[in-house]
């Protein structure tokens, strides 16, 4: 065991940590909303709508993660007429790419829970709703949307952990995320238990912490049904 | 399409065998998963709290830490490993394991954290009265757990086994950094040589969906099998 490297390295892949939390809630911010869009696309009763909202979610949940990073990054700069346009700004930088990618991907996790979510509130709350003279809007924003928040927060609290180990996958496209720095150190110094100590140390804070504040959610916003 | 073409001068063939590594790997994976999830699920099931604790810290932290960090482990520090091993053992050559065993024994250790819980799960809704009812019956605690406890475990647990199964597949893409040639190995291999990313990539995406598409249709078959008689 090399102490001292795991007390050096710390500093270094606490740093790096920045960047994974920067692409996580940016990805998750965008996800979230993403979700809810593809959310209320299945729902639709346009058989169209619905199949391309369905598409959507399955295409990005059956492939993996790696693969959608490499078609974003590598792949859309192939196109030259991408190149000319002001997308280019944004596809040149693998920051964002990662982000386009993941925010693409936890948004279909998300619209797939969201679903879930709307379909389990009871008909009867809708109704009670809709007999007090609520319009359909307003039961909508405020009836639909804050139950389904709620019912889906357990499984939305895996998919934000499931995310944060998503966002290693950025090391891959040259980024210097947490576990980029973490590898970068063990291929320099090739002690790699130490480093893996000490950056899984850190990915297990974050899941810790995550878990307890979703916890903590569910508890406040519970309510007897 | 001639980038597809089997032979010499296309990817097709070399696409082909990419698969079937993949496939390959994916199911020694999952098979090391279950000898994992054999060790763990008593572990986190035993009334004692060391043995509960020990379980817990293995699918803790195994679902806690990024899928690559846990390659790059074992990529790093998988020939170490052994080498201090066999230092023990009076053995000092140099000892390079292969791609294909750090890959599956990675991904396997990954996808054994989500099988544990998943057969925790399974057992822990079975009805108590099924085990006395058992025991009861005189049948001694090895027909208990196979005739009795692994049937309905099993209709329990199908469904959840195949999203393990669909991460542990999706997970495979991960062992590419280590240079093992599957789908995403070859597709990169591939992309760099003819400067055409975006078609290789969507393929490989392809491929993807298809073997999760074949795998679900599969599984779903086994599905119906186990819950005959519900």
């Amino acid at each position: 065991m090399d102490f001292e490297l795991m007390i050096t390295s710390f500093p270094k892949l606490l740093g790096a940590t920045v960047v994974t939390l920067k692409l996580l809630s940016a990805s998750l911010f965008f996800g979230l909303f993403l979700g809810l869009f593809f959310a209320i696309l299945r729902l639709n009763k346009n058989i169209f709508i619905n199949k391309f909202a369905y598409g959507y979610s399955y295409i990005f949940r059956g492939t993996p993660l790696l693969v959608q990073i490499f078609i974003i990054y590598f792949g859309l700069g192939q196109i030259e007429y991408l190149r000319t346009t002001f997308l280019w700004v944004i596809l040149k930088e693998p920051y964002w790419c990662a982000i386009i990618a993941f925010t693409l991907n936890t948004g279909a996790y998300t619209s797939e829970i969201l679903r879930s979510a709307f379909q389990t509130i009871k008909p009867g709350i809708i109704e009670a709703g809709k007999s007090l003279g609520i319009s359909n809007k307003i039961i909508f924003y405020k009836i639909q949307i804050p139950i389904a928040i709620r019912q889906s927060l357990p499984a939305y609290g895996n998919e934000i952990i499931l995310m944060m180990k998503g966002t290693s996958l950025a090391s891959t496209v040259t980024l210097m995320d947490l576990t980029g720095v973490a590898k970068y150190i063990i291929s320099t110094t090739f002690k790699p238990i130490e480093v893996f100590i000490v950056a899984g140390g850190i990915y297990l804070f974050m899941t810790f912490i995550i878990h307890n504040v979703i916890k903590y959610l569910e508890k406040k916003y519970s309510f007897q049904q | 399409m001639e980038l597809l073409a089997f032979g010499k001068t296309g990817w097709g063939d070399e696409l082909f065998y990419a698969t079937l590594m993949t496939i390959a790997v994916s199911i020694t994976a999952m098979l090391v998963g279950f000898f994992f999830a054999l060790i763990f699920t008593p572990l986190k099931l035993s009334k004692y709290k060391t043995l509960n604790l020990v379980g817990n810290f293995y699918t803790t932290v195994i679902r806690g830490v990024p899928e690559l960090l846990v390659i790059y482990l074992f990529f790093f520090g998988g020939s170490g490993a052994i080498m201090y091993v066999a230092s023990i053992f009076g053995y000092y050559e140099y000892i390079e394991i292969n791609a294909f065993i750090t890959g599956s024994m990675a991904i396997g250790i990954i996808s054994g954290a989500y099988s544990t819980e998943v057969f925790r799960g399974a057992i822990q809704s079975i009805d108590k009265g099924q085990f006395e009812a058992a025991k009861v019956l005189g049948i001694n605690k090895f027909g208990q757990f196979y005739k009795i406890i692994l049937p309905q475990m099993l209709r329990l647990a199908i469904p959840n086994l195949s999203n393990v199964w669909q991460i542990t597949l999706k997970d495979t893409s991960l062992i590419s950094v280590t240079g093992l040639v599957e789908i995403m190995r070859q597709s990169y291999i591939a992309a760099g040589s003819t400067r055409d990313p975006l078609f290789f990539y969507s393929f490989a995406a392809v491929l993807y969906l298809l073997l999760t598409y074949v795998s679900m249709k599969l599984i779903n078959k086994l599905e119906v099998r186990y819950s005959r008689g519900y």
